[in-house]
């Protein structure tokens, strides 16, 4: 069975620049005025609680920069936190880091093999370093390596493998010691579509043993398709929580079109949210407007009645479909590519 | 205290030393062999060095390979390793205190700068060819100075590898290696400084004077050094303060 992790009011702000992705969110500054020096203060993380429950596989979905390395790097002992507290199971992270430490997996965004070694030695190595016996080492690394399909490069040194090639080997030393729960830190970033497939089945396979699996991504499909549960995160906060045929169903009537115009003035607006199905409209700036609404392309013909009645000409229209990533443009008026 | 993990550790440092033995030898070795050559031989069989100075030699020879080979052995796969891509976590992430990563780290490196130690003494005897006068008359002195030694080398990489990054590798040797090795007494007893007090007093921040002058007093008692209690007190703690300072950074560095 595996573990539940929790953090309570989660906090980070980094006075140098942060580790790996994570650039922060806002930017302050400390001290008073006048003084010579400022320094620059970035705010990563800002009061993330979250539960994640036993033997799920757990989403965390934002934008670069949004905190998901720093919320990983805090739970696996590598970031300390400014604030809050962090639980791998019963042990709070930064109190007992060696207990937390043997519960977990690790795949961090850029991989940290050790380089001195060859793909097979590093993990008999790793299995050494969590107390396996030499014969329980050799029987698992041999076996992972032939399901990360590495056999052919297995004695080779690491440091001459490919992105794809370092990115299995990682997940392959992450799962060696069989940890409780595995963390994931982008794990799909760089890979090829048909890797990508067999890290899924992997990753679901390994949840399939009961394991807690946490995961970051700005890939939309694969947090839908993969995970049970989810959170999205923005600026250092969380700002939706739940499962994603849940968070789907929260965008106001399913469909997002998001329409350009010439101009968009205010009578515009007010014959969109007119129509028969709208929900909501946004407007960000003056040629474009956002309208949520219960069905997609057969609310044009009443968009274009709208814009003639409007004087406007419309530029361009684009349908999406229910998804994350309509969720998240709902959530913070921003693409997840923005 | 997590010893199993410790010791996979020290394996995979034994592991990875053995596979660049050779390299390693030669990055550590070939310099210190080649001085011992030019002053120990070709200088004193030419009659432009006296006889004597062979004896003079070896000692600080042996000080300067151990301590090159320490600080080296911990200093450079640090720097490497704490680089963008952290390939430290590697190991950070196995079950044992941050800080006895760091402990391990320096064990390795102290075990490096005692066989360099080792490995220089016949094969400098070799090069010198006939008159050197050692004596191994206090074994237990020898032994706790190069024990010493060793620690002060890989404490010193320990700092020293926490301390700077990747492009000041450079920086490092021009400015802190060799200095250290010009004014570490290697070539010349501390007694020779006599004639420049102030620099004579300036160089005992430097711990490769305690080292060459340790291991003067211990293999080559007949030619004048700085007594073994003071030698000892001195690497005692100037090996206290390094491996502080550098268990400090090292788990500051750790952490983000």
């Amino acid at each position: 069975m595996g573990i539940g992790i929790r953090i309570e009011d989660l906090r980070k702000v980094y006075d140098t620049p942060p580790p790996m992705a994570a650039r922060g969110a806002g930017f302050s500054w400390s001290g008073g005025r006048g003084e010579p020096k400022k320094k620059t203060e970035v705010v990563a993380l800002d009061g993330v609680s979250l539960e994640i429950r036993p033997g799920e596989v757990f989403g965390l979905l934002g934008p670069n920069g949004a905190g998901k390395s720093t919320t990983i790097g805090i739970l696996t002992t590598r970031v300390k936190p400014t604030g809050g507290r962090a639980f791998i199971g019963d042990f709070d992270v930064w109190r007992e880091p060696v207990k937390a430490k043997r519960l977990i997996g690790v795949v961090p965004q850029r991989p940290n093999l050790d380089f001195a070694l060859t793909a097979r030695e590093i993990l008999l190595f790793h299995g050494a370093y969590f107390g396996q016996s030499v014969r329980e080492r050799t029987r698992r690394a041999g076996e992972l390596i032939e399901k990360f399909k590495l056999t052919d490069r297995a004695d080779h040194m690491a440091r001459t493998f490919s992105g794809g090639m370092m990115q299995r080997l990682s997940i392959a030393r992450a799962m060696m010691h069989d940890p409780e729960a595995l963390f994931l830190d982008e794990p799909s970033a760089g890979l090829d579509p048909q890797t990508r497939l067999l890290l899924w089945e992997i990753i679901r396979d390994y949840n399939r043993e009961g394991k807690t699996i946490v995961l970051t991504t700005h890939y939309m499909d694969e947090a839908d398709s993969l995970c049970q549960s989810l959170a999205i995160i923005d600026h250092g906060r969380i700002i939706a929580q739940g499962a994603p045929q849940e968070l789907k169903s929260s965008i106001p009537g399913g469909y997002l079109l998001r329409l350009r115009f010439d101009s968009a003035p205010e009578p515009l607006l007010e014959g969109l949210r007119a129509i028969e199905g709208v929900r909501e409209v946004h407007s960000a700036d003056q040629v474009a407007a956002d309208v949520y609404s219960n069905r997609g392309g057969s609310l044009i013909p009443a968009i274009v009645a709208a814009c003639q009645a409007a004087g406007v000409e419309l530029r361009d229209i684009h349908i999406s479909e229910p998804s994350l990533e309509t969720l998240f443009l709902h959530h913070t008026g921003r693409s997840l590519r923005d | 205290m997590n010893w199993k993990t410790f010791y996979a550790m020290l394996q995979r440092d034994g592991h990875v030393a053995r596979r660049n033995l050779l390299p390693m030898l030669l990055q550590n070795l070939l310099q210190p062999l080649l001085l011992v050559f030019v002053f120990g031989r070709v200088l004193t069989s030419s009659g432009m060095m006296r006889a004597g100075f062979k004896d003079v030699l070896l000692p600080g020879i042996m000080a300067m390979s151990m301590v090159l080979s320490g600080v080296q052995a911990v200093a450079m796969p640090l720097i490497t390793e704490f680089q963008f891509t952290r390939e430290i976590e590697d190991r950070l992430l196995a079950p044992m205190e941050n800080g006895w990563l760091a402990v391990e780290k320096v064990v390795a490196g102290m075990i490096q700068a005692l066989v360099a130690g080792m490995v220089v003494i016949p094969a400098a005897w070799l090069l010198l060819g006939s008159g050197v006068h050692i004596s191994l008359a206090h074994p237990l002195q020898f032994a706790a100075i190069c024990l010493l030694v060793a620690l002060c080398s890989s404490a010193g990489g320990l700092t020293l590898g926490c301390s700077i990054g990747q492009t000041q590798i450079g920086l490092m040797f021009s400015l802190v290696l060799a200095p250290m090795m010009m004014f570490g007494c290697a070539y010349y007893p501390w007694s020779a400084l006599a004639a420049f007090p102030g620099l004579q007093y300036a160089v005992l921040i430097n711990p490769l004077v305690y080292a060459s002058e340790g291991l003067r007093g211990a293999l080559v008692p007949q030619v004048p050094h700085i007594p073994a209690a003071v030698v000892l007190a001195a690497l005692v703690a100037i090996d206290a303060a390094l491996l502080m300072a550098g268990l400090n950074r090292f788990r500051k560095k750790a952490v983000s």
